[in-house]
């Protein structure tokens, strides 16, 4: 992302007020449930709540044919937390968060979500919306139908829905404003839409967790407002949610918590607390400048602004 | 009427119509899947593959739906399994699996001249060939095929739309495409009297794609299909009794006849829209950089 598309979407999203971070209940949470206790720092890594994590890998290390995607990877979620996973292309984010959803099987360590261990099977209540290039836009199926297929787990033996998932997956699509939308094939959808479609698939089934791969990708900067801005509603009553991106301005910077990720995890925290030259090359293996203004946290490529000097 | 009724005579022509009318109902109704998970070449290939069993069975005197059942399955399930590894591309080793089966048969033919004439109806479909046997097992697999598509509706329809995600929600997709696999296969079987094992393909994926042009609606498209298929297939047999020509030619042609009108009716309606289904090959290379 140039520099001055990404200038352009911290202003809007700063215009608009949506600062995620101070929405981070995790803080406010962990410090109420540790009876005002601070959290402690444990190795650089914070650790809030004495709780169960909702994800839980320790030693995890992943491949395809004797080539490692990653290696001895620890890295809770908890109850509550709204973090994402930033990293490079190829650096293995979508092959975690397969991990996590039991459809990559680790070659070392465990992976337990919400208690139970993740054995070549997802778990209940988890909901997962994959890449929307993923998706095949010309399949012949319209929103409803897309958004009913998240209730499969909840629904009978009958080849059918009953009035009870009609009635759900109708009051879920008024929620999202896709009402209008709901007997259109999918392709007829704007980006926004698009996505939202998905997430009204992830939601329906009443998720603890949500994961989301790449959720902001190749969609307007009015569009990634507007998830975010959904993810943090859905979030504030209670989900889990651990998505992806590559986008470091304009998603990352204003999540309550990102994880840099490229092989391992090499560092992870609040964004102003962890966006830094040093963690940022050994992320992306290229030079990056941070520039802090006040609240804001902006990061540029240094190749790129040398060469708009020229 | 007359020109309708006339052939009713002959009980070779009511047994092939009904035979017609139900394979042709079947494979429209797998078609619709065939499709939509890109299978189009596996179908193409297992229609081959069954035909070298069909020609073992023959020379080993083995019931003709017992040998080509078995090796029909079998092939199912090698293809199902060739597809998951990643070194090799799908169709390449559908290519290769299939047409060395179907190449055995041919060599088998060859060494044994006698019998060639009944492999002819077995590769281009015929009329006469349909025995009350057939029809039984034609009935057969088109109420299995139509029970486990009815009962399994919800699972196919998630994992052909999107596999992953149908493993993330508990659909046991491995079981699914194992019971389509074989619904395949069974089908394949049963209509190779009526269609031709070259021919059967085309009679699968083109009642889809008609009625796919027509509808962006799932269930429309499978019930579209399913009567698309049958009535082709009936012309297809009345074309084939007034102008002698093999059965499963006529049907496929038929059929082709009528996609090619709806596709200029479709892009004469809306020229932007294309709905072409992409071939297996380039879902097996996103497939590959997937990972």
């Amino acid at each position: 992302m140039g520099l001055k598309p990404a200038l352009t979407g911290i202003a809007y999203l700063a215009g608009k007020g949506i600062s995620l971070k101070r929405r981070g209940l995790i803080n406010l949470e962990a410090k109420k449930k540790m009876n005002g206790q601070h959290p402690t720092t444990d190795g650089g890594r914070r650790t809030w709540v004495k709780e169960r994590p909702v994800i839980e890998l320790v030693d995890v290390s992943c491949g395809y044919d004797h080539s490692p995607v990653f290696e001895k990877v620890d890295l809770n979620i908890y109850q509550g937390q709204f973090a994402g996973i930033v990293g490079p292309t190829g650096s293995g984010k979508t092959t975690l968060l397969k991990v996590i959803l039991g459809l990559v099987k680790p070659l070392h360590g465990t992976v337990t979500v919400l208690g139970q261990p993740v054995q070549g099977k997802a778990p209940p209540f988890i909901g997962y919306v994959p890449q929307l290039e993923s998706v095949d836009w010309d399949f012949p199926v319209t929103v409803e139908q897309v958004v009913m297929m998240g209730r499969y787990r909840e629904m009978g033996i009958l080849p059918w829905p009953n009035s009870r998932d009609r009635r759900l997956v109708s009051e879920l699509l008024e929620r999202l404003g896709l009402t209008a939308y709901a007997k259109r094939q999918i392709r007829n959808l704007s980006g926004g839409q698009q996505q939202r479609v998905f997430l009204a698939r992830a939601l329906i089934g009443n998720p603890k967790l949500i994961l989301l791969d790449e959720p902001t990708a190749g969609v307007d900067l009015k569009t990634q407002h507007d998830i975010l801005h959904l993810l943090t509603e859905v979030n504030l009553k209670g989900v889990t949610i651990l998505l992806t991106t590559h986008d470091l301005n304009a998603i990352a910077a204003h999540l309550p918590w990102v994880i840099c990720f490229n092989q391992r995890v090499i560092a992870q925290g609040a964004p102003e607390e962890i966006f830094t030259t040093e963690v940022l090359r050994q992320t992306y293996n290229s030079e990056m400048m941070v520039i802090k203004q006040g609240p804001l946290t902006l990061i540029a490529n240094s190749a790129l602004v040398l060469k708009s000097h020229e | 009427m007359e020109f309708l009724l006339h052939p009713f005579q002959y009980e070779f022509f009511r047994r092939g119509l009904l035979a017609a009318l139900l394979a042709g109902g079947l494979c429209g109704l797998i078609g619709v899947y065939i499709v939509l998970r890109r299978m189009s070449y596996i179908g193409h290939g297992l229609s081959h593959a069954v035909f070298g069993g069909a020609v073992i069975s023959y020379v080993l005197s083995l019931n003709f739906y017992v040998g080509a059942a078995l090796w029909g399955f079998l092939a199912a399930l090698v293809i199902n399994e060739v597809t998951r590894r990643r070194k090799i591309g799908a169709d390449a080793a559908i290519g290769v699996v299939t047409t060395a089966s179907f190449a055995m048969g041919v060599a088998l033919i060859s060494r044994a001249r006698k019998f060639t004439r009944n492999f002819e109806a077995a590769l281009f479909g015929n009329i006469l060939g349909v025995t009350s046997t057939d029809l039984v097992v034609i009935l057969i697999v088109t109420l299995f095929a139509a029970m486990g598509i009815f009962f399994f509706y919800k699972q196919l329809l998630f994992s052909t739309f999107d596999e992953e995600v149908a493993r993330v929600y508990g659909v046991p997709t491995r079981r699914v495409n194992t019971l389509f696999s074989l619904i395949l296969a069974a089908a394949i079987i049963a209509s190779m009297q009526v269609m031709g094992v070259t021919l059967i393909a085309a009679a699968i994926v083109t009642p889809a794609i008609t009625a796919r042009l027509l509808t962006d609606s799932f269930s429309k498209l499978v019930g579209l299909s399913i009567l698309l298929g049958s009535l082709t297939a009936v012309v297809g047999m009345y074309l084939s009794y007034y102008l002698d020509i093999a059965s499963g030619a006529s049907i496929v042609l038929f059929a082709s006849l009528v996609f090619s009108g709806v596709l200029g009716y479709s892009s004469f309606r809306s020229p932007s829209q294309k709905v072409v289904p992409r071939s297996v090959s380039k879902r097996a290379s996103e497939l590959l950089e997937d990972l």
